[in-house]
């Protein structure tokens, strides 16, 4: 059976499925980190103090320089697509997957000259709402991560069968990875700079 | 499809436009926090770039600048929800639960003089 309104849209919503599907996911994803900056203000307004320069502003500023190179590789991804240009697509598609591996190495060193001197969640409250949103973000972007993979790897087969399913699904990544970048530009002011 | 496709191709130089503009706006938050200002100060500028980075990446990356109402009603209602969620938690602190008013006060302090 085939799944209907995977390229063409809805009579009633004037949108194919899936592109109402990653959207309400991400209003839910809004949600959320939106839970967690709100306790993140909770902690802060109560602290009788809250700790400066813990972090490596330049550390932070590379990744926040290589989320937004990503986003603009994704966005070329699928507007390569979009002009019939396969190996541009594959092209940048590798080069969004890379830079979001490049920004884990970067975390991981971070977290790894944290814990070495000990500082890890328990050892305050701001290491404790840092650890926890930088975690979460981390894991989505790992989990963009699986799923640009894979269409990089067997999910590339589409193409040949589908090119505007394949587009909306790549399109429907990069609304993701956006998503994912736009939580890391408030993120990065918000945990080491302020 | 080949309209869309020349409207993609025009909107390439767009996307690459705004990715620079990024980078100089995260060079200038950057910038703005060696100064060392004020805390309160420093808040409100590093929140209003970070506010206008993010709506660059909304408009520009995702489209939103271009979509169905459908999105945007689901936009709309998920803004109010994260509104709420931000400022409830705030009636925890300004409820004024366990606090007495005044003339419960003045009662009690009373009672307390008469006490002794």
């Amino acid at each position: 059976m085939e799944i209907p309104y995977t390229v063409e849209e809805r009579p009633d919503t004037g949108l194919a499925n899936g592109k109402l599907g990653i959207w309400l996911f991400l209003a839910s994803e809004v949600m959320l980190f939106g839970a967690l900056f709100s306790t993140y203000i909770i902690l802060r307004v109560g602290a009788a103090e809250w700790p400066h320069g813990e972090l490596n502003v330049w550390l932070g500023m590379a990744n926040t320089f290589i989320l937004i190179g990503s986003s603009v590789t994704m966005v070329m991804a699928w507007a390569s697509l979009k002009m019939n240009q396969w190996a541009k697509h594959r092209m940048y598609l590798i080069l969004t997957f890379a830079l979001a591996a490049l920004f884990l190495v970067n975390k991981y060193f971070e977290y790894a000259d944290h814990l070495r001197r000990g500082e890890g969640p328990w050892h305050s409250t701001f290491l404790a709402i840092y650890f926890t949103l930088t975690g979460l973000h981390g894991i989505h972007i790992v989990g963009g991560m699986i799923v640009m993979g894979y269409f990089i790897g067997p999910g590339a087969k589409l193409w040949k069968k589908n090119q505007e399913q394949f587009a909306n699904r790549i399109e429907y990544t990069g609304l993701y990875w956006h998503f994912v970048d736009l939580v890391w530009i408030f993120l990065f002011p918000v945990l080491y700079l302020l | 499809m080949h309209s869309e496709a020349d409207h993609v191709k025009n909107s390439i130089r767009t996307y690459v436009m705004v990715g620079a503009a990024l980078f100089v706006f995260t060079g200038i938050t950057v910038a703005v926090n060696q100064i060392h200002l004020a805390v309160p100060f420093a808040i409100t500028v590093a929140l209003i770039i970070a506010a206008t980075k993010g709506s660059m990446v909304a408009s520009v990356f995702m489209h939103l600048s271009n979509e169905k109402k459908w999105i945007y009603g689901a936009l709309l209602l998920t803004v109010m929800f994260f509104a709420v969620l931000l400022f409830v938690p705030l009636f925890t602190v300004l409820d004024g639960i366990g606090t007495l008013s005044e003339p419960a006060r003045a009662a009690a302090e009373q009672a307390t003089r008469g006490g002794h």
